[in-house]
């Protein structure tokens, strides 16, 4: 049993799904029950991790192999670090508080709703266990379906263009990966006689420069997709605007990480030499600065509440690339910091908009305005979640952000010089939209004694409230589970790099 | 272990107390939490500083490392100087005054609570701004403080100017936090830490740089951080618009402490400031046109708290002219002086403000010294104090700087000298106007209740007496005395342009009430220009703000992302569809022409075999 608790950390939702299936589809109380059960079981058996995990050792830990397809050496691989735990713990708490954010807001096929979140759970956190190339690439297709569904029915007014768009989006950069893995695992056969899908023996691997920066494009598509990095990012905003709350909820919170992670857990180990061109890096960089940038001024002129936040992702999404490609430890340990804050932060943001928007089924922000007056708890978890977002010391936001623009200070003057602007703007979308729908006099009458936030919807905001105070006040634990991983993977890209950066603290003692 | 952690703990835990459950509780058990919390907080700062003596060196408490990535750690680590020691007693004490003051002027509000919970944060954060010890805790209680004057600013957020002034400010603020936010970064890379003790130490060791350098560059960094924070050129444009906020937090947080921080920051920063010359020269010129251009727009206003928010501007000016003229610790003696006599006089308007039911307009006022008799004479005690009548507060901190200008370039001081006429005159001004003459409104004035007047009061005696607590003398460990002897005539130009100043005001608007209107008339685009505040804040909106805006929603948002980059990807999908629609005329379904289709292909895949063994 506990040398599988990783599998069981994968299956208990899809389990969870199956019994869900066998539950009669009139009785929708009882599949809510279920399907809030479920995920929280879910939630619960990932916490063990927490505890298991050992943050002084290196590699992947708690291991599971098995063949599953050994004519084309296909193998069932899980493994965890300190990237892949936070994520996983990410993925089981969201996935839990969307499902619980739900409750009242989906009325129809509610059987197949939970059904399509179940399945989704176990795909994502299958991307972020697996450990074989081609089990990576069935999680993350796996994961397409559900999210392509949910848009899709249970979506707004526009809802098959969006989902389509989101559909075909990734599919696109998916087939260009799948070029990329099939190249890594013919040339795996060309130098070493055989056929394997494993990461590590796939970063045993001598690739000409040429070869690994054709393959990094490739890989680049697919992920930059998912992020969404400048310019793939048109689809992220109507899928959001469509998608029912807790759709945009997992769909920001999780699904974009999955992007990121792919360039750290792949286009950087497998590919170093490609990563570290200068060519490469000035690129990824640079279009993570228009998104930073971009992102922000786009969202600040946004009508619609939802798209604003959507808009908002960009922004702080082009944080998260640029502390990878900042390629020291700073950059990413804060790129992983501030990807699990935007989880928390922007779940939140949506989560707000997904509670008035229940109440009025707009999300127009000129429809709204003096909304603190009304729902003066709602506005008071709002103000939080903004300040999340916008960075503020002691809450999460400003942790990830300093260490980011550290880390891209440390490779570039200009870089960072560029970033900071965007700390400004995340001030200025944020409190323009705070003013607007939450302050001043309620002018519409139709907002008039709408009903505050009740316990269940308050009960979804105190986990995450209280994870973003925890990773503001005391985030050292979360350094010290990415200080490993992290060191790995600049070691990789950066080889020699601790030994010269010892070098050099060495000297003035020498000196004097 | 002294517990210093204690100290800001206190209000602290009032705000969790009285923001959890402040909503359902009295309002006696409200000013219970806020009230005690600070009194408590002011407590252990006594029992600190009496415990730490003399101090001679900086007393350093490390609780825990709040972060630690790479070579980077901050440590959650208090410290106490003699500077810390001068802040934390102006804080605590004013802060505390002002808590008091607001339990008679909140009285009539809603959100009562509310209003106490911020301030309670607002302690909280500045008194961890002023006790960290290193360079990013310090960042945590200055945005921290900044939220809170974000909050306070909005606090009647019915009010759409109120919601729209607390948004300038928090991002006016954010875009100096621009320059604080670099300047880290580089003292990180410089240094190796960001740790006070640290990084000064090294700093040391360095040779003053006689170009621009690393050290100038933090310098210019930080100052933009400081001239957000305390309003100077060209950041000074939040702070009169913050007036709208309730006239408490005018008083303790854009007035007397908040503002200020800027100041501690610079004197923090001293030696760095002071291997970087350049920089510290920019920082007195910064002051020193702000402080002119300030009291300039000060005397044309006619809303009362308006006149003293320009007039902060000006003061605040003044102690970047004294921190940049290498004379640390008489900008740190205007601070301390400047809470005092500054607190007073937004209290003591806050007190007219209350007797006339909301009234802000100087011309709305007059003869109101029959009325409201402890607020007139506590307001005219500030108002000596700020003038530079001597042997007032205001005075001799105010002497300490303009000494130091002159000795630093003598141009400065005249041009400080005429500020300080000016200041006299406005401030004069606003006296007369209000309290003076005969009563031009329409209300029934009458003076405020004892919980407003005794602060007022206490206030009042340390404006008068404040100067002749010597805090040059106690900052000498920190701050060598400037050289430069102390020269009798020019204290007397400066005072001798005070009293013309207040003379003018008497003039214009007691002995000659007609001729300060004939003026304006007389002077017209010029009093136009100084009454619109030199249209700076239309300038920025034209330049800047609206640029931004419209460039993003017609270019960015329409032209680039709906247009271009969304065009492109929907063109690819309906080109896709389009094709897909020419091919699926062949997928007829016809056994027939499914057949035709594999003749022809078949015929012409043997006339290409043939063609091409012919062409061999």
């Amino acid at each position: 049993m506990n040398g599988h608790l990783l599998s069981i950390v994968l299956f208990t939702p899809l389990a969870g799904m199956l019994v869900l299936l066998l539950l009669p589809g009139s009785n929708k109380t009882l599949i809510r029950i279920w399907a809030n059960v479920a995920s929280l079981a879910g939630f619960l058996v990932s916490l063990p991790l927490v505890w298991r995990y050992d943050k002084t050792a290196s590699g992947f830990q708690m291991v599971e192999t098995a063949d599953w397809i050994p004519s084309l050496g296909v193998k069932y691989m899980l493994g965890i670090d300190g990237i892949s735990l936070l994520l996983v713990m990410l993925t089981t708490l969201v996935g839990f508080l969307a499902v619980l954010s739900s409750w009242s807001a989906v009325q129809e096929r509610v059987k197949e709703y939970y059904a399509m979140f179940l399945l989704q759970q176990t795909g994502m956190i299958g991307v972020f266990l697996a450990l074989d190339f081609f089990l990576f690439y069935v999680f993350w297709e796996v994961v397409l379906v559900p999210m392509y569904f949910i848009i899709g029915v249970w979506g707004g007014p526009r809802k098959l263009y969006a989902a389509i768009k989101f559909f075909l989006y990734t599919l696109a950069g998916s087939v260009l990966m799948l070029l990329g893995i099939l190249t890594l695992y013919f040339q795996h056969f060309e130098q070493f006689g055989f056929y394997t899908f494993e990461i590590s023996d796939l970063m045993k691997l001598s690739l000409p420069l040429g070869l690994q920066q054709w393959v990094f494009w490739a890989f680049f598509v697919a992920f930059a997709i998912k992020v969404p990095m400048f310019p793939f990012h048109t689809w992220l905003p109507d899928a959001h605007v469509e998608a029912p709350t807790a759709g945009s909820v997992v769909l920001a919170s999780v699904l974009l990480k999955m992007g990121t992670y792919g360039f750290l857990r792949f286009s950087l180990p497998l590919l170093p030499d490609a990563s570290v061109t200068p060519a490469i890096v000035q690129v990824l960089a640079g279009l993570s600065l228009v998104a930073i940038i971009y992102g922000a001024l786009v969202s600040l002129m946004q009508k619609d509440w939802k798209k604003l936040v959507a808009y908002s992702s960009v922004s702080h999404l082009g944080f998260c690339t640029l502390g990878i490609f900042a390629l020291n430890p700073n950059g990413l340990a804060g790129s992983v910091i501030q990807q699990v804050n935007h989880g928390i932060s922007t779940g939140m943001l949506f989560l707000i908009v997904g509670v008035i928007y229940e109440r009025r089924h707009t999300r127009e922000i000129k429809e709204y305005g003096g909304l603190a007056h009304v729902m003066p708890v709602y506005a008071t978890v709002f103000a939080f979640a903004m300040l999340s977002s916008a960075g503020l010391p002691l809450l999460n936001g400003f942790i990830g952000e300093f260490t980011i623009l550290q880390g891209a200070f440390e490779t570039s003057r200009v870089w960072a010089a560029f970033a900071v602007t965007g700390v400004i703007l995340g001030a200025a979308y944020l409190l323009w939209l705070y003013q607007r729908t939450m302050l001043g006099e309620v002018t519409n009458p139709k907002n008039k004694g709408l009903p505050d936030l009740n316990w269940r919807e308050l009960a979804v905001f105190l986990p995450l409230i209280a994870w973003a105070i925890w990773i503001g006040v005391y985030p050292k634990p979360y350094f010290e589970v990415l200080e490993k991983p992290v060191a790995e993977i600049v070691e990789r890209v950066r080889p020699g790099y601790f030994g010269q950066q010892a070098a050099v603290q060495a000297l003035p003692g020498e000196v004097r | 272990m002294l517990h210093l952690w204690l100290i800001p703990a206190f209000p602290l835990a009032g705000f969790l107390a009285n923001g959890l459950v402040g909503r359902r509780a009295s309002k006696a058990a409200v000013n219970l939490i806020a009230i005690g919390s600070v009194v408590l907080s002011l407590l252990w700062v006594l029992k600190t500083l009496a415990a730490l003596g003399p101090l001679e060196h900086t007393h350093i408490e490390r609780y825990f490392t709040w972060f630690q990535s790479g070579d980077l750690r901050v440590g959650f680590d208090l410290a106490v100087d003699r500077l810390t020691a001068v802040m934390l007693l102006v804080v605590t004490s004013v802060g505390l005054l002002i808590h008091i003051y607001a339990i008679g002027y909140m009285s009539h509000e809603g959100g009562y609570y509310r209003f106490f919970a911020y301030f309670n944060l607002f302690m909280f954060f500045m008194l961890l701004l002023v006790m960290a010890a290193n360079f990013l805790l310090m960042f945590v209680g200055w945005e921290g403080v900044g939220l809170c004057s974000y909050l306070l600013i909005g606090f009647y957020f019915l009010r759409h100017s109120a919601t729209t002034a607390g948004n300038k400010a928090f991002i006016v603020n954010r875009i100096g936090d621009y320059g604080f936010t670099l300047a880290v970064f580089l003292i990180f890379l410089g240094f190796g830490s960001l740790d006070f003790e640290t990084v000064f130490a090294a700093a040391a060791g360095r040779p003053v740089e006689t170009s621009a350098g690393a050290l100038t560059l933090i310098g210019l960094l930080l100052l933009a951080g400081a001239a957000g924070k305390s309003a100077q050129i060209p950041l000074y444009v939040w702070l009169p618009d913050a007036m709208e906020g309730p006239t408490p937090v005018s008083a303790l947080i854009h007035a007397a402490t908040m503002v200020t921080a800027g100041v501690y920051m610079i004197a923090r920063c001293a030696p760095l400031y002071t291997r970087a010359p350049l920089a510290l020269d920019v920082v007195a010129l910064v002051g020193l046109a702000t402080a002119v251009l300030a009291a300039i727009i000060g005397l044309a206003q006619t809303d009362i708290k308006k006149v003293f928010a320009y007039s902060t501007v000006s003061q605040l000016g003044y102690m970047f002219l004294g921190l940049g003229s290498g004379a640390y610790s008489a900008g740190i003696f205007h601070l301390v002086t400047h809470a005092f006599f500054k607190a007073l006089l937004f209290l003591g308007a806050g007190s007219v403000i209350h007797a006339l039911s909301g009234e802000q307009d100087l011309r709305r006022m007059g003869g109101l010294r029959k009325h409201t008799p402890v607020t007139f004479v506590t307001i005219l005690c500030a108002a000596v104090a700020i003038a530079g009548v001597p042997p007032f507060s205001g005075f001799h901190s105010k002497d300490a700087i303009l000494l130091a200008a002159h000795h630093h370039a003598p141009w400065m001081y005249w041009a400080g000298v005429a500020t300080a006429g000016l200041t006299a005159f406005y401030v004069f001004r606003a006296v007369f106007l209000a309290f003076f003459g005969t009563y031009r409104g329409p209300h029934h004035p009458h003076e405020s209740p004892a919980v407003m007047t005794l602060p007022l009061a206490a206030l009042a005696l340390l404006s008068l007496a404040g100067g002749y607590f010597n805090v040059p003398r106690w900052l000498e460990p920190m701050f060598p005395p400037a050289e430069g002897a102390h020269d009798a005539l020019l204290v007397y130009i400066s005072v001798a342009a005070a009293a013309a100043g207040i003379s003018l005001a008497w003039l214009m608007y007691v002995a000659r009430p007609g001729l300060a209107d004939r003026l304006a008339g007389r002077l017209g685009w010029l009093y136009r220009l100084v009454y619109n505040k030199f249209f700076v804040d239309e300038i920025y909106d034209r330049a800047l703000v609206r640029p931004c805006v419209e460039g993003s929603s017609a270019v960015l948002w329409r032209g680039v992302d709906a247009g271009l980059i969304d065009g492109a990807v929907n063109q690819v999908g309906m080109k896709a569809r389009d094709a897909g629609s020419v091919l699926r005329l062949i997928q007829s379904g016809s056994i027939r022409s499914y057949a035709a289709w594999v003749l022809w292909g078949s015929v012409l895949a043997l006339a290409a075999l043939v063609l091409s063994r012919g062409a061999r």
